[in-house]
């Protein structure tokens, strides 16, 4: 029992990471039908960033906050105006594919200017045991859990009940009607990609002291909150929130109860039954544009 | 007439000038990208060193060696294609590849080349199949299980041991030894753990340890894998004793997982950290040219080298066809051949018996417990 217990503290801290991923994925959608393959090498990247900061001397907070800005630069803004606004017009599969190249450009790149292989990276989260009814709970998979539930309440917050919030909901129902009135919806767009690129450097900045920060780790991440976000419903935040705790969970009690070799099957068969029963995803609604 | 015979005297005798001049060239093919990134570069790095110094001092047989290096992106089949163009360059010796998989499908092609190949491989099958042209820089699993499982039984007193292996050859190979050998000492394995290369979550593996509350946790795992898992051991708050091989406490290893590495034993049959004056003169010389403290494939890689250059001296001809044969049996002495570190007979099978270390990290350094003597 106390197995089940850790199992699933440890698969809902990684759920709750994937759950930040997929999160992006939905903004993206919802708001610019943008699907973006380089989602994993997003969240790889902005540790790398930090690394550089702090190889060129800066201490861990500034390299944080470099990092972060960095990540919004590179992966918000320089990603939207130029990649997606350009290929955008020639719909939604060429810009699909072209994120596809983007992510083997970064993986590339990250194995090219820094190396091939892994390198530490320093936890936000002490080390060390916490008692929760009686069982010992990592520091650093509360820790996750904390910041991760945070910045989706966060962001809930932001589109529910904010002025903000609001105007993105209708950039990303109807952009004609919120044009008309008054909606600088351009802007609103620019702002989804900024928020994805904040919660992909914040996934970064949790999953890679666990994973290391290595140039291919974006692979199983991208493919996991990709999952999740279709798992939950591809066109609701809270979906992909559920989604991504969802397989988070699924995937460790797999890797237990089934065995590790197909612990990656038991996901996609998850996948396949709930495309097959349910298309639009366990929360998601049929034909439904939300943020 | 007579001056097409001088040309052609002429011409004869440049070839043969040329021929006597001309560099030897070995071909490297390691895992320089990928999973075993960390393997391969070492390897390579440890080469380039030691040709560098053998160059230095005027080369084998007054000759100089160079090498090519190619990627193997730690993928079997990458391997064999790079290990297929790399012999019909019809180099004088192969070097590598490191990974047990890339070694088990290139080794037919060497030997059908009839080209020497000198690799880091340590699964036990290797040296098992009868190939004439294999050659280790390292033991293999026949040579160091048993004095693992010896060593869990005997002096950490294990009755119940947990062996968490990676599912390729050189995990399976490793865990079939020492399960064997566990039993045969009368320690039972009460987990059974397969992990995939290049997993990143170990949670669950390490819930399963936890459940199975074993004496002692075997750990045969790449490196990156054995750092994330000793970091989810610690996270999940596990004490039994840990024991490995060279892979679970390598300087990588220690680099990667920190704190989390404390603790964890391991036989090395190869170390930087050895007592042993000239590894210690190496370990300076890698680490003032590359920045960083080798772990034991660079060592692997150096030996590889100086192997070459003491078979070449041996023979005193620089014969690719010769060179396997000369290579079995050889003991190589350090004192006559400092490049080769520690005393070194290369068996039948080209394994090798070498002294080994037992090597426990404190505080983010290995340090060697134990001196193993060499066999015979």
């Amino acid at each position: 029992m106390s197995g089940l217990f850790d199992l699933l503290v440890a698969g809902l801290a990684t759920g709750a990471i994937y759950a930040l991923v997929a999160v992006g994925f939905t903004l993206l959608w919802q708001t610019s039908q943008t699907i973006n393959f380089a989602q994993g090498e997003f969240v790889m990247l902005p540790a790398f960033l930090m690394l550089a900061a702090m190889h060129a001397g800066a201490p861990f907070w500034l390299a944080i906050v470099l990092g972060m800005l960095l990540s919004m630069i590179l992966l918000g803004l320089a990603f939207k105006m130029l990649l997606v606004d350009p290929m955008m017009r020639h719909g939604v599969l060429p810009l699909a594919i072209a994120t596809m190249a983007l992510a083997i450009g970064i993986k590339e790149a990250v194995k090219q200017f820094f190396s091939a292989e892994a390198s530490p990276f320093p936890s936000i989260v002490p080390t060390g045991d916490i008692s929760i009814l009686g069982h010992a709970v990592s520091l650093q998979s509360i820790g996750v859990l904390v910041v991760a539930i945070l910045a989706v309440l966060g962001l809930t917050t932001l589109l529910n009940r904010t002025s903000l919030g609001h105007q993105m909901q209708a950039a990303a129902q109807n952009p004609t009607v919120a044009r008309i009135i008054g909606v600088p919806v351009e802007r609103m767009i620019l702002l989804t990609f900024l928020i994805n690129a904040f919660l992909v450097a914040l996934a970064s900045l949790l999953i890679t002291p666990i994973y290391l920060a290595k140039f291919s780790s974006g692979e199983v991440l991208g493919q996991a909150a990709f999952i999740a976000a279709i798992v939950g419903g591809f066109n609701q935040v809270r979906g992909a929130i559920a989604g991504g705790l969802l397989i988070g969970v699924l995937d460790n009690l797999a890797a237990a109860y089934v065995s590790t070799q197909y612990r990656a099957a038991v996901p996609l068969i998850f996948l396949i039954a709930v495309i097959l029963f349910r298309p639009q995803g366990l929360l998601g609604r049929a034909e439904e544009r939300t943020v | 007439m007579k001056t097409t015979l001088l040309a052609g005297a002429l011409l004869a005798f440049a070839t043969a000038t040329s021929v006597h001049a001309q560099a030897i060239k070995l071909a490297d093919v390691a895992e320089l990208s990928g999973g075993g990134a960390t393997v391969g570069t070492n390897w390579k790095n440890g080469i380039d060193l030691a040709i560098e110094e053998i160059n230095a001092k005027g080369g084998v047989l007054g000759r100089k060696l160079e090498v090519t290096h190619a990627d193997s992106q730690s993928n079997p089949g990458v391997a064999r294609a790079q290990v297929q163009k790399a012999l019909d360059a019809e180099p004088y010796v192969l070097l590598g590849p490191g990974y047990s998989g890339s070694v088990k499908v290139t080794a037919p092609l060497a030997a059908e080349a009839g080209i020497a190949q000198i690799m880091g491989g340590e699964a036990a099958e290797l040296t098992q199949a009868g190939n004439k042209f294999l050659f280790r820089t390292s033991f293999g699993q026949q040579s160091s299980m048993p004095k693992v499982a010896k060593y869990i039984h005997d002096e950490m007193k294990a009755k119940t041991v947990a062996v968490v292996w990676v599912n390729n050859d050189f995990g399976r190979g490793g865990r079939d030894m020492v399960t064997k050998e566990l039993e045969r000492l009368g320690s039972r394995v009460v987990a059974d753990l397969s992990t995939e290369a290049g997993q990143a979550d170990f949670a669950a593996d390490v819930g399963k340890i936890k459940a199975a509350n074993p004496d002692v946790v075997f750990v045969y795992l790449n490196e990156e894998e054995s750092a994330r898992i000793l970091k989810e051991i610690k996270r999940q708050g596990i004490t039994a004793p840990l024991m490995g091989e060279t892979t679970l406490i390598g300087q990588k290893v220690i680099e990667l997982a920190g704190d989390a590495a404390n603790g964890a034993r391991g036989h090395v049959g190869l170390t930087t950290d050895a007592p042993v004056e000239l590894i210690k003169a190496f370990r300076e010389k890698f680490s003032k040219k590359y920045n960083y403290v080798p772990d034991h494939n660079g060592l692997k890689g150096y030996l590889a080298v100086y192997m070459v250059k003491a078979t070449t001296e041996k023979m005193g001809k620089v014969d690719p066809k010769k060179f396997a044969d000369t290579l079995h049996g050889l003991t190589i002495k350090a004192s006559e051949e400092p490049g080769i570190l520690m005393d070194v007979t290369v068996s039948d099978t080209g394994d090798l018996d070498r002294q080994s270390f037992l090597v426990e990290v404190v505080e983010g350094k290995q340090v060697v417990k134990q001196v193993l003597p060499k066999l015979k």
